[in-house]
């Protein structure tokens, strides 16, 4: 975990500090709205629907025990004692007043934590892989980079008031866990043929209207470079980056107009320019946050224990198979604690839960947790024999549903239950569709598939990556769904199709489930996914099963 | 040719709590949408809009919402708005919590 030291430390208190005194001048009318507005976006802190919601960062998704249990004081004490974990592994809290957050904001300064760049036209808080550090498939931990990226980033003054929201990754991994093609930027760590490490750099994805898969703009970056190319990436774009139109503002649209060739010189251009000036401090950085994460003391010892109760208990078994990922140590698993009992909401959890999993991660978690882009929770390094009670200890608190990647672990905006944006609502379609399969018993027959569901054609539900993706809109003025299907967000990343005329509410939970009897007709063996199988068919016995009216009227 | 007017309410966000609420006829702020002014007249309408923006020490984003006339007063012609009048759909919070605690 990076601890901050008396620079980021003493930086936050000054920034808490403005923002009390921001808020203070607000509610004495010294401040206009159109005054605060952009003071409290750099803040994290948006009006919302019903209210005010304070988006907190969770860099790159890492948090300790203490962190996590100071969100859960925060949940209870400023909110209405539940906190939401997004898509880009920050929390957001629903309710708070505005009079609250400056004292909410000092309490997260207290456990090192900050709601800067959560918002706003600025580079947004770096996600990366949630199994990042314990996984067994990564090159290298891609955290220290993501907190570089971090430190670098804020308060970068080239780049706090640009045309629109700039978004980093940073994965290390054989799998891409952390959507790296969907991303303004994304950092990939790898090795080339001379095993030496290095950074394939993509640029250009990103989903909302106009959905994009990122492009490679340099497939292998020494390490020493990496700053000055990402600054001469992010200032190029600043610089000829559409502000005509908020719609066409994203580095992808400049990507697709100027073409990667274009941009990819100019990048060259401006790197040559700003290179010097990189005199090797931020290479001294780096090391000095790497030993910040440094991995546990790994236990070693019998995982027998792991062994009898998978082999005795079913309903562990069951949990064991869908929760548990390879860790790189054998001893040791990577735990993904399910957020989404059936019915309930994505990504929520209550303050009990949160401080639940912060004890649980200080008992047998070495003091870790990080929180995925598919709104769970991970407990990245759990030693094998203490599985089993920990499991038991998971279903006090309604934290032990077997789903993670099954049908009922949906990805779900807030929709127009919060989100001001929205045009949909999100989360009650992504609650029936849960409960529907839950009642079927069909989840882990149909196995691994992604429902993504957006309110609104921002797309923070990741629906055109979705192997079933849904976008609520408004149409006449009424809820209505469009279905797309066969959207994948790994290193196969491609947009879904769309499958055809959208579904009024009380149609998307039966439209799903026939495109899910289709798949179980269709698959050619139990152990051909969702996604293998549409990509073996095509589109059109999905789009027969969807329309079945439309079938009659052809013949 | 122009637009038919339609019936409007005053809404926006209370600056503290961020609550959706509805100008009355008498100058007051209610966070129940029964007891909005029913604003039939354009030109009265955007009088009230601008009394309402007016308050910036008080309210947030004031806009002019399409209402019908109910037996109770205002009622909601598009689902957003109706949302607003209600709170979320997956708790009882907000206005819902409320009434509840009447």
């Amino acid at each position: 975990m990076y601890k901050y030291n008396d620079f980021d430390t003493a930086f936050v208190t000054e920034r808490n500090a403005q923002f009390r005194a921001q808020v203070a001048r607000r509610i004495d009318g010294s401040l206009t709205e159109d005054e605060f507005k952009p003071l409290r976006l750099m803040n994290g802190l948006y009006l919302q629907l019903h209210a005010y919601m304070l988006r907190v960062a969770v860099p790159y998704g890492s948090l300790n025990s203490a962190q996590m249990t100071q969100l859960a004081l925060l949940a209870e004490k400023w909110d209405k004692g539940y906190g939401h974990f997004t898509t880009r592994q920050n929390i957001q809290f629903n309710w708070p007043k505005l009079s609250d957050v400056p004292d909410m904001l000092d309490a997260l300064a207290e456990v090192g934590m900050h709601a800067i760049q959560t918002s706003g036209n600025t580079i947004r808080n770096v996600t990366s892989d949630h199994f990042a550090g314990a996984a067994a498939d990564e090159i290298e931990d891609p955290r220290p980079v993501a907190e570089l990226i971090r430190q670098w980033s804020t308060d970068h003054p080239e780049f706090q008031f640009m045309g629109r929201k700039f978004k980093i990754a940073v994965g290390a991994a054989a799998e891409d866990r952390a959507v790296l093609k969907a991303h303004d930027l994304a950092v990939r760590i790898v090795q080339n043929p001379a095993g030496e490490t290095g950074y394939q750099i993509l640029i250009g994805g990103g989903l909302g209207r106009t959905p994009m898969i990122g492009q490679v703009i340099n497939d292998f970056l020494p390490r020493a470079d990496l700053l000055p190319y990402i600054e001469s990436v992010v200032s190029v774009w600043n610089q000829i980056g559409r502000r005509d139109n908020k719609y066409k503002a994203r580095i992808k649209i400049t990507v697709h107009e100027h073409g990667i060739d274009d941009i990819r010189a100019r990048v060259k251009a401006r790197f040559a320019l700003i290179r010097p000036s990189f005199t090797g401090a931020d290479q001294e950085l780096l090391s000095e946050i790497k030993a910040h994460f440094a991995a546990p003391n790994f236990r070693s010892g019998s995982t027998a224990a792991y062994g009898a109760a998978y082999n005795a208990d079913p309903v562990f078994r069951a949990w064991a198979d869908t929760n548990l990922a390879e860790h790189r140590n054998e001893a040791h698993a990577i735990v993904t604690i399910s957020i989404k009992k059936h019915g309930a909401t994505p990504g929520d959890a209550s303050a009990d839960q949160m401080r639940a999993m912060a004890d649980l991660a200080a008992e047998y978690g070495y003091d870790e947790l990080r929180i995925s882009h598919q709104q769970n929770v991970i407990l990245p390094h759990v030693h094998k024999s203490d599985l089993p009670a920990l499991h038991a200890r998971l279903k006090q608190h309604d934290l032990a549903t077997a789903n993670i990647g099954l049908i009922s672990d949906i990805i779900a905006c807030p929709g127009m239950d919060y989100c001001a944006l929205a045009t949909a609502r999100a989360i009650p379609v992504a609650q029936q569709i849960a409960t529907r399969f839950d009642a079927l018993k069909l989840e882990h027959d149909i196995g691994h598939l992604q429902i993504k569901i957006s309110g609104c054609i921002n797309a923070c539900g990741h629906h055109h990556i979705a192997h079933i993706g849904i976008l609520g809109l408004d149409r006449a003025g009424v809820e209505n769904y469009q279905i797309t299907l066969g959207g994948d967000a790994t290193w196969t990343a491609n947009i879904g199709e769309r499958a055809g005329p959208g579904f009024a509410y009380d149609e998307i939970v039966p439209a799903v489930e026939r495109i899910v009897e289709a798949y179980l007709d269709l698959r050619s063996n139990a152990e051909e996914t969702f996604l293998e199988t549409y990509r073996r068919v095509g589109l059109s016995p999905f789009k027969s099963a969807l329309y079945p009216e439309a079938q009659k009227k052809v013949a | 040719m122009a637009r038919i007017f339609t019936a409007k309410v005053v809404t926006a966000n209370a600056l503290i709590e961020g609550d959706v609420i509805y100008l009355t006829a008498d100058d007051q702020w209610s966070r129940d949408l029964t007891q909005g002014e029913l604003i039939t007249d354009e030109a009265h309408a955007q009088l009230r809009l601008l009394k309402a923006q007016s308050q910036v020490a008080t309210i947030v984003g004031a806009y002019l919402a399409d209402v019908k006339p109910g037996d109770n007063g205002p009622e909601p012609t598009h689902f957003r708005e109706d949302f607003r009048r209600t709170g979320p759909s997956n708790y009882a919070h907000g206005k819902q919590e409320a009434e509840a605690n009447v």
